[in-house]
C-alpha cells in the first residue's frame, strides 16, 4: 500500500523543475557539522522571525517546539540536504540551537529499551 | 512543552527542557513493509523527506556529465515516538535498493541500531543491508516479516538461506501489529546492550 506512494514521490521529485538548492544559493554543504536527520533544533526564546526570509522564518516558527531536521524537511517540502543548509544558517546566526546528544551510554540504551517496552 | 516544564534552564538559557533524540534505521528490500512497520508504532503518520544526491554522488551516478548540476532525490519515510518528555525515538525507513547505498552513511551515522526486514519470498533483497551493517559495525537484527499469503518458514531455515551465523539475531514479526513491532525494537535494544557489554568486557 505504501510502496506506490514512495514511487510517486520519487517520480514527482524527478519532475521537479525548480532546482531545490536554489533556496540555498547553490550551497550543498552546511556551515555547521553534525546535523543529522534526527537532530533536534530549537528556536531561542525571544528570537523573532521577522526580518528572516521565508524558509528561515518557517523553520524558526516550527522550532518553537524542538523539531528534528527530518520533520523540518518534510514540513517545508524540501530535500533533507536543503533543510540542513538552511538550519545551519540559523545556527550560525544564533536564531536556533541544536541539542547535541552525548554518546549512547548503556544507561540511555536501557532507558530506551524500558520505555519502548512500556509503550 | 511549556515554560512550566523548564528544568534545564541552566543548560539552555530561556529554553524549556531540551529533549534528545535517538534513531533506529529500518531497512530491507523494496516493498518489504518498512513503511507499515514504522506506521504501526509511530505517533505521527509516517512523513516523507527527500535525501538528495549532490556532489557526494559524483562517480556513482554518472547520468549527468556535469557534476553537481542535477540533484536526484529519493524519498525516505520516518516516524516518531516520544519515549518520555525528554527522549524521542525516530525510525527511518531506508531505501533498500543497491543504487541508494551511498545515502546510508549519512542516514546511519549515530544510529542506535538497525532492523533488517525480510520477506521470505525475496530473501536476497536484504543482502545489501546486511552487508552494509556488518561492514560498518552497526548493531542490527533481522526481522522476518510474515505476510499472510507467504509460506511460513522456520527461523533456522531462514538463517541457513541467509548464510548469517548464529550471532545475528533473527526474529519473526508482523509489521502491521504494534505489539510485534514493539518487541522487535526491544530485541534490537537488547542486542545493542549485549554488544556494548561485550565490548566493555573485551576492553578490560
Amino acid at each position: 500500500m505504501n510502496a506506490p506512494m514512495n514511487a510517486d514521490a520519487y517520480d514527482a521529485a524527478e519532475d521537479m523543475v525548480i532546482r531545490p538548492f536554489l533556496l540555498t544559493g547553490g550551497r550543498t554543504r552546511p556551515v555547521q557539522d553534525g546535523l543529522r536527520v534526527e537532530t533536534l533544533i530549537h528556536a531561542r526564546d525571544r528570537i523573532t522571525s521577522a526580518g528572516l526570509r521565508f524558509e528561515h522564518r518557517q523553520i524558526v516558527q516550527l522550532c518553537r517546539e524542538p523539531t528534528s531536521l527530518a520533520e523540518i524537511s518534510a514540513a517545508l517540502k524540501v530535500p533533507f540536504g536543503v533543510a540542513r543548509v538552511l538550519v545551519s544558517d540559523l545556527v550560525a546566526d544564533g536564531s536556533v540551537v541544536v541539542t547535541q546528544r552525548e554518546e549512547l551510554s548503556i544507561q540511555l540504551i536501557e532507558r530506551i529499551r524500558d520505555r519502548v517496552r512500556a509503550l | 512543552m511549556s515554560a512550566l516544564s523548564d528544568r534545564s534552564a541552566g543548560r539552555h538559557p530561556g529554553n524549556a527542557v531540551a529533549p534528545i533524540s535517538v534513531k533506529i534505521v529500518i531497512s530491507g528490500g523494496f516493498g518489504v513493509g518498512k513503511t507499515t512497520f514504522v506506521g504501526s508504532i509511530s505517533e505521527i503518520e509516517p512523513l516523507l523527506t527527500e535525501a538528495d544526491m549532490t556532489d557526494e554522488s559524483v562517480g556513482i551516478d554518472n547520468r549527468d556529465p556535469v557534476p553537481g548540476k542535477v540533484t536526484t532525490t529519493v524519498a525516505l519515510d520516518f516516524g516518531r515516538i516520544s519515549l518520555d518528555e525528554a527522549l524521542r525515538l525516530y525510525l527511518f525507513g531506508t531505501p533498500g535498493q543497491d543504487r541508494y547505498a551511498f545515502l546510508w552513511d549519512d542516514l546511519v551515522e549515530g544510529a542506535l541500531g538497525a532492523v533488517v526486514l525480510l520477506d521470505t519470498n525475496r530473501i536476497e533483497d536484504c543482502f545489501p543491508a546486511i552487508d552494509y551493517f556488518e561492514e560498518h559495525g552497526v548493531p542490527f537484527l533481522v526481522a522476518v516479516n510474515q505476510f499472510q499469503d507467504t509460506r511460513r518458514f522456520e527461523l533456522e531455515e531462514v538463517r541457513e538461506a541467509l548464510g548469517v551465523d548464529g550471532l545475528v539475531p533473527l526474529v519473526l514479526c508482523d509489521a502491521r501489529r504494534r505489539e510485534s513491532v514493539k518487541s522487535v525494537l526491544v530485541a534490537l535494544t537488547e542486542e545493542v546492550l549485549v554488544r556494548r557489554l561485550a565490548e566493555q568486557a573485551a576492553a578490560y
